[in-house]
């Protein structure tokens, strides 16, 4: 593979999965902050509902005519916020970004299994990211069912206003989003089955490769799914089929000829993906941890084998239980059990992690950083987030608490606290690694402590305003005398958030700073013992310029009868003892 | 990696202290009745259940966050390893024991207390329930009484107009002493109330906070939900699925009276 010489091979129509890796993990950044102003103005409708804000009214006259935010973008905020955030900003940069940049280089390969494709799955995922900002501007505005599309609501433009064209090009978008994905994860397991390094057994993978196989296979399984659900909807919606339309539908006070579908149909297609694309974005997140965290506690990993396994089965189970979000749907009662029992059988695989998580700490010599801080709150998080749940994957307990902000409160400690906890420990893990500079460890530390506290004070917070029996995607609640108690909780997770918001303005702008001024890094600032810090920082094209040979498990930290503290994946049984 | 930031040892503390505060805070400020109060027989096993989830898992909480914040404190103070690893048949004892008996814990709980419920409130409704159909539209509820001869009349949807907002059919002889409120809804205590749910346009869904019900109203299904309110009052009836723009304010009104008060509001409704 000789490296292509023009800036435009080299730097955007790249085959270098380093390169495309990169340009994932960018595309996502920014989607992250469309997401997050998003996120911001929500909140600041919520906390103030009542307050005029003539500045806004300047800078988006058609959402905030005479300076109160319309319901209709308010909606269409919601809808985009939870769209971007899941599948444009978590699933590009954690799963996509880091997935392709790290597998062959932790593998032991010179590039991805398919150069090609990946290049075009990146090229199609940004037109796919394009096409959902651009229903921004597209007349109606954005879609506006919220992120799950419950179709009458978003098959019928008279519906909603989110509902005219700005549904078709948010279903548009996630049938390529789809595509993008399936092609990435296509490469990870053609990558991780056949372009292992000599002596790179499955049972000495990194963690981290381990959790983006097991969700590049779940990806495989589930996400076609919802390809075949946007694709029906989309044929409602403009070619007269009724997939999802049953019979007699009035909208506006008007017939709708066509009928003969169900509802409930979207439903389980787009939780068949819905959930398992929950698993394909934390399991990397838990995976990146075992291999973050011991570069910081000095020793290996607690539960190598066992945690492999608890992986794969958290993986299968996490196919078969997407009912659990139609427990009050009009589902029947018992596949509701059924599917509220196979839930709560994951708490078992997933306790066995946690578990193995915290052992990892035990008799550890730790030393601070920024990446091993984020794995310490992503633990953390994964606890809490997990006991919630407990909650909401029981069938009885979740008549009450279903479409509260209780709901809201748990999915954004597990995909918007593990998962972005796990970006930030892989960010500031392998910054280095990708621009051979060090990021500022200051401004990270803020950047860790601003959001592990303000994580838990907004959506600890939200759960408590759950049980108060708050439903979400409210526009304002001032109506409602049973909820007149949350008001003062509303402005007070407002405020958590902007804090929250301005520690993540400060981290882009440590991540752009240190790209020119940070600290030049050496080849392994980290003392860690996969092979990507056996290369130089950056690595060259093609990765390796000699084939490297694996010799031991990722985990080799203080060794015994050795001089230095960790040992790398390519060093040799002689040298030092082998324990896995 | 300390690169003369921070003093280790102190830091270690501090976000030992962090977690430990964290949990303790939200343990302290979690212990409290956050629900409305309850107002239906089935709504004290579903309270039951999740006080029991709360407990439990507020309990691992504090002490998965003591252990936490204990291994950073004392691994900060640490100059070597000091427990390397354990055998992988040790690691697997632990994790899987661990594992088990918390999984156990927090579930054994949740099929003795929640099964028996969830059995009662998707199980057989009683004869003598209050039949009432409720028909949710954008932005409201329509509540079709079958009157005096108890036959709900004939409904069609063509025969909907704003007046009609159910298309009760006329010609219907059992509809003659039928009659639709909206947003209102009265109800007698102490009796069971089977509400039969339905949809004009989209997906709505009946959430009753008080009384522990909640049930999607899906345009093509007729699903039935029941409960027994057990005080008088006035409750709030919001949405909880997005059904469009006034989703918000798409709120009814539970009206719980006494038998006696049931009946002359009955007769009341029928001399309109």
């Amino acid at each position: 593979m000789s490296e292509p010489q023009s800036f435009l091979r080299k730097y955007v129509f790249s085959l270098d999965h380093k390169i495309i890796g990169i340009q994932y993990i960018v595309t996502g950044f920014a989607m992250a902050i469309v997401g997050g102003l998003l996120s911001l103005l929500i909140r600041l409708q919520l906390g103030w509902p009542t307050v005029m804000w003539p500045i806004l009214e300047t800078l988006m006259p058609n959402a905030y005519a005479s300076g109160v935010m319309a319901p209709e973008f308010y909606l269409a905020a919601v809808t985009m916020h939870g769209t971007i955030m899941a599948f444009f900003f978590i699933s590009y940069v954690l799963v996509s970004g880091f997935g392709n940049y790290l597998v062959p280089l932790q593998v032991g390969a010179k590039d991805m299994a398919f150069p090609f494709l990946n290049m075009l799955s990146y090229w199609i995922g940004l037109v796919s990211a394009l096409v959902m900002i651009l229903a921004f501007f597209v007349e109606g505005g954005a879609a506006a069912a919220g992120w799950t599309a419950y179709p009458p609501l978003s098959a019928l433009p008279a519906a909603v206003p989110g509902s005219g064209l700005g549904q078709s090009v948010w279903l548009l978008s996630m049938a390529l989003f789809i595509v993008s994905f399936t092609m990435t994860s296509l490469n990870v397991v053609a990558t991780v089955f056949s372009m292992r390094a000599k002596g790179m057994s499955m049972m000495r993978l990194p963690m981290t490769v381990w959790s983006f196989f097991i969700a590049a296979i779940m990806g495989l399984l589930a996400f076609p799914a919802l390809t075949a659900g946007a694709i029906m909807l989309l044929l409602d919606r403009h070619a007269g089929t009724a997939f999802f339309l049953p019979a007699g539908l009035i909208i506006g006070g008007n017939l709708v000829e066509v009928g003969g579908g169900s509802p409930l149909l979207w439903q389980h297609l787009f939780w068949f993906l819905g959930h398992p694309e929950v698993y394909v974005l934390i399991l990397p997140a838990l995976g990146i941890t075992f291999d973050v965290l011991p570069a910081f506690t000095r020793k290996p990993i607690f539960g190598y084998r066992i945690t492999i396994w608890s992986l794969v089965l958290s993986g299968f189970l996490g196919m078969i239980v997407w009912g659990h979000h139609m427990f009050v749907s009009g589902m029947s009662p018992f596949s509701g059990e059924y599917f509220s029992l196979s839930t709560l059988l994951i708490t078992i695989p997933m306790a066995v992690v946690g578990v193995c998580m915290l052992g990892s700490l035990w008799g550890a010599r730790l030393k601070m950083a920024t990446p091993g801080l984020f794995t310490l709150g992503l633990i953390s998080m994964f606890g809490t987030g997990g006991f919630g749940g407990l909650f909401l994957g029981n069938a009885t307990a979740d008549i009450q608490l279903h479409d509260t902000y209780f709901v809201v409160g748990h999915f954004h400690l597990m995909i918007g606290g593990v998962t972005v906890f796990g970006t930030f420990a892989a960010v500031y893990f392998w910054f280095p690694k990708m621009f051979g500079r060090m990021m500022n460890e200051s401004l990270g530390r803020i950047h860790f402590w601003i959001t592990t506290l303000g994580y838990y004070l907004i959506f600890l917070t939200q759960h408590f305003v759950g049980l108060q029996g708050a439903p979400r995607r409210y526009y304002a609640f001032g109506s409602y005398e049973y909820l007149e108690s949350i008001a003062a909780s509303n402005q007070f997770i407002s405020i958590a958030t902007f804090a929250v918001g301005a520690a993540q303005a400060m981290f882009m702008f440590n991540f752009v700073w240190s790209m020119f001024r940070g600290k030049v890094a050496n080849t392994n600032p980290w003392r860690a013992t996969t092979l990507e810090w056996s290369l130089p920082s950056p690595p060259p094209h093609g990765n390796f310029t000699t084939p490297p040979v694996v010799h031991r498990w990722p985990y080799e930290y203080s060794p015994e009868g050795y001089e230095d503290d960790f040992a790398g994946q390519q060093v040799d049984g002689d040298t030092v003892p082998v324990t896995a | 990696m300390a690169d003369g930031k921070p003093a280790p040892k102190l830091e270690g503390l501090l976000v030992a202290l962090l977690f430990a505060g964290t949990a303790v805070g939200f343990a302290l400020y979690g212990a409290r009745n956050w629900f409305p109060e309850v107002a239906s027989r089935h709504g004290v096993g579903i309270d039951a259940m999740i006080m029991f989830l709360l407990a439990v898992t507020g309990a691992m909480f504090v002490i998965g966050h003591f252990v936490l914040a204990f291994f950073i404190w004392q691994g900060t103070r640490r100059d070597s390893v000091a427990a390397r690893m354990a055998s992988p048949q040790a690691e697997r004892r632990v994790a899987i024991t661990l594992g088990l008996v918390m999984a156990l814990a927090a579930e054994g709980g949740v099929l003795a207390i929640g099964l028996p419920v969830f059995g009662e409130y998707f199980g057989d409704i009683p004869e003598d329930a209050v039949n009432i159909v409720v028909t949710g539209q954008q932005f409201a509820w329509n509540n079709h009484y079958s009157g005096e001869d108890g036959i709900f009349g004939r409904t069609d949807v063509a025969l909907i107009t704003p007046t009609n907002p159910v298309g009760l059919d006329g010609n219907d002889p059992a509809a003659a002493d039928d009659f639709v409120l909206i947003n209102q809804l009265t109800v007698p205590v102490d009796r069971p109330v089977k509400i039969t749910l339905r949809a004009l346009d989209v997906i709505h869904s009946f959430f009753l906070p008080h009384h522990r019900v909640k049930q999607d109203a899906v345009p093509g299904m007729s699903i039935p939900v029941w409960f027994v309110p057990t005080r008088e009052g006035r409750f709030e009836i919001p949405c909880t699925e997005l059904c469009g723009l006034g989703h918000y304010r798409m709120q009814g009104f539970l009206n719980v009276v006494s038998q006696a008060e049931y009946d002359a509001w009955l007769d009341e409704q029928a001399g309109n």
